[in-house]
């Protein structure tokens, strides 16, 4: 990501002696300095230090790095940090995929077809309250339904549509795509439905005056003007899944891969230099994809 | 009247969307009311309140009652934080601020850091200040505080700190969004009439954005409420409600866990309430006035 320019967001000036603007924001700076930059300079730092059973001993080196990449030169068999990455990237652009489908027809439904105010409104609050809950509830709560004699193999069974119930419903790829999608549509919703409620009228209706049908005003004009809301909720989505092994822990039963999974695991061995080393390398493939995402759209400039 | 084209199949999507989003909770919800002989599945056994019960007992090794205790208490002092710090940085933010951009990058690229590196490096900050701490004791020859040390690592240190990467996002987000639409004539009204910064924040300011101010308190307890990721790697010994929770998952093959969810749930919701009645309340208070 670019710098900010003065495109920040600009509140009205306030009356009053600039002086003590520095003193204000000293908390909130202090907080980030200290619990955000400072750990992730450390990251980087320990991901050069060796280790042993015991602790960590500094030094420079790049053996975690290379036991990552271990075995990744094997044109037959891939490694186990590529499979990880690809299944996480799987996930990725499922869960992209499906909440960005699914966030647009929502937001669109909310945006355009729904007139009154209050209504609005009402069925916006609908779709935020499930994120107040504990995403750890909102995943076991899928277990009495998916489970082996859980309802949906009760109701399939029963139906006569299968003769035993399904396994792969439960602790399996598809049970974490469900669990993503459930947990995070919202962090698609609210930044699509911030930019159509933007989006000027009178647009659609010289749309519609020139002639242009239902599908093209859409693809023409609402897209293109709801393409900020997009990105925000994309870079959401990605970095979210990028970096969980709550959930992938939890759906997949501990038996499927994530990168996030992986430092969680090293870091419960005490094996922070080879955590540290993972975390800069998913690091810095999360900011290659926001990067190329902030391409598309000035993001500071729409908010 | 009529509809636009397509009102009904978007309309249909949005119920299945909404059954999507509340329907398993609502299974839970149910299921931690069954009867002693009960089981994670339907059908239902019985109706009682016997799973809540065995849930205030406790759940094994696992101390509920004091993940509850301490998730109440590092919300309502991530809340406190919250609030502070955002209007404090909102009002700042008004004014010329050298830095600025710089502190607002800083602050939006938290908001979309995966959480697990940042509790990493959380986790290793406290690690490595324990051995700078320790390494001071022995070098200053204080062998009896070095027994006793253990850990820089804890609910009001390291997780604190880890939440607030989380919160004060949001709580910056929305100082944005509250004075973008905010009027400084009232402000310099009250400058006019020789009021002090002060007395004017107090006075003018702060009873203006109240409601917004309450809102963010209630995003500051809901997200640290509910948070797992940020808080894994940099809490140290004890755990919060939902790293127990977490847990329990793969341990617990009772209905308690249901009755853990259904308690949560109503703590959330009773939040969420309090915070609407406050905001209501406040709100009233402002249009009141003459």
């Amino acid at each position: 990501m670019s710098t900010p320019t003065a495109s920040l967001p600009s509140p009205t000036p306030a009356p009053g002696r600039s002086l003590s603007a520095w003193w204000q924001a000293t908390p909130l700076t202090a907080v980030f300095a200290v619990f955000f930059l400072v750990p992730l300079a450390l990251i980087l730092m320990v991901s050069f230090w060796d280790f042993n059973e015991y602790e960590l001993l500094p030094g420079f080196t790049f053996k975690n790095y290379i036991s990552i990449f271990d075995g990744c030169g094997n044109t037959t068999e891939m490694c186990v940090t590529l499979k990880t990455y690809l299944s996480t990237f799987k996930f990725c652009f499922m869960v992209w995929l499906i909440t960005l489908v699914i966030g647009f027809a929502v937001s669109y439904f909310l945006a355009f077809h729904i007139q009154s105010q209050g209504t609005q409104t009402l069925l916006f609050v609908l779709c935020t309250i499930p994120f107040w809950t504990s995403n750890v509830i909102r995943m076991i709560s899928w277990v009495p339904l998916l489970g082996r004699n859980g309802l949906v193999n009760q109701g399939l069974v029963g139906a006569g549509l299968v003769d035993k119930p399904i396994e792969w419903l439960l602790f399996s790829d598809f049970s974490v795509t469900l669990a993503f999608v459930h947990l995070y549509t919202m962090f698609m919703i609210v930044p699509i439905f911030n930019s159509m409620m933007r989006i000027d009228r009178s647009l659609l209706e010289a749309a519609n005056d020139s002639g242009a049908s239902g599908w093209q005003t859409l693809w023409n004009v609402i897209v293109p003007l709801s393409r900020t809301g997009i990105i925000i909720g994309s870079i959401f989505v990605i970095t979210i899944v990028m970096g969980d092994f709550v959930t992938v822990g939890v759906m997949g039963g501990q038996q499927i891969a994530s990168i996030g999974k992986i430092i969680q695991v090293q870091t419960s061995y005490l094996q922070f230099p080879l955590a540290a080393a993972n975390a800069v390398i998913l690091l810095a493939i999360v900011l290659m994809i926001i990067w190329a995402l902030t391409r598309l759209v000035d993001i500071r400039k729409e908010l | 009247m009529k509809r636009a084209p397509g009102f009904v199949p978007l309309a249909i999507v949005f119920a299945l969307f909404v059954l999507f989003m509340y329907g398993p909770m609502f299974v839970i919800f149910i299921l931690s009311f069954q009867g002693p002989e009960g089981g994670l599945t339907f059908p239902l056994r019985g109706l009682s309140l016997h799973w809540f019960a065995k849930l205030a007992e406790g759940l094994g090794v696992v101390d509920i009652g004091a993940a509850l205790r301490r998730s109440l208490a590092l919300g309502l002092a991530v809340m406190a934080c919250t609030v502070v710090f955002s209007v404090l940085a909102g009002l700042a933010f008004r004014k010329k601020l050298a830095g600025g951009n710089a502190l607002f990058f800083i602050v939006i690229a938290s908001l979309i850091m995966p959480s697990i590196i940042v509790s990493l490096g959380i986790g290793l900050e406290f690690r490595l200040l324990d051995g700078g701490i320790k390494w001071a004791l022995e070098v200053l020859g204080m062998q009896d505080i070095l027994d006793e040390y253990g850990t820089a690592l804890g609910l009001f240190t390291s997780a604190l700190g880890a939440h607030l990467t989380w919160t004060l996002p949001f709580g910056l987000l929305i100082m944005f969004a509250i004075f973008n639409r905010f009027n400084p004539a009232y402000e310099e009204a009250a400058r006019d009439l020789g009021a002090t910064p002060w007395q004017s924040f107090k006075h003018v300011v702060l009873p203006l954005i109240a409601p917004s101010v309450v809102g963010i308190g209630m995003f500051g307890f809901t997200l640290s409420w509910d948070e797992i990721a940020r808080t894994s790697q940099a809490i140290g010994d004890v755990n919060t409600l939902p790293l127990e929770l977490q847990g329990l998952t793969t341990t617990v093959t009772t209905p308690s866990i249901y009755a853990i969810g259904t308690v949560t749930t109503v703590v959330s919701f009773i939040v969420m309430g309090i915070t609407l009645l406050l905001v209501k309340l406040l709100g009233q208070k402002s249009k009141g006035r003459p």
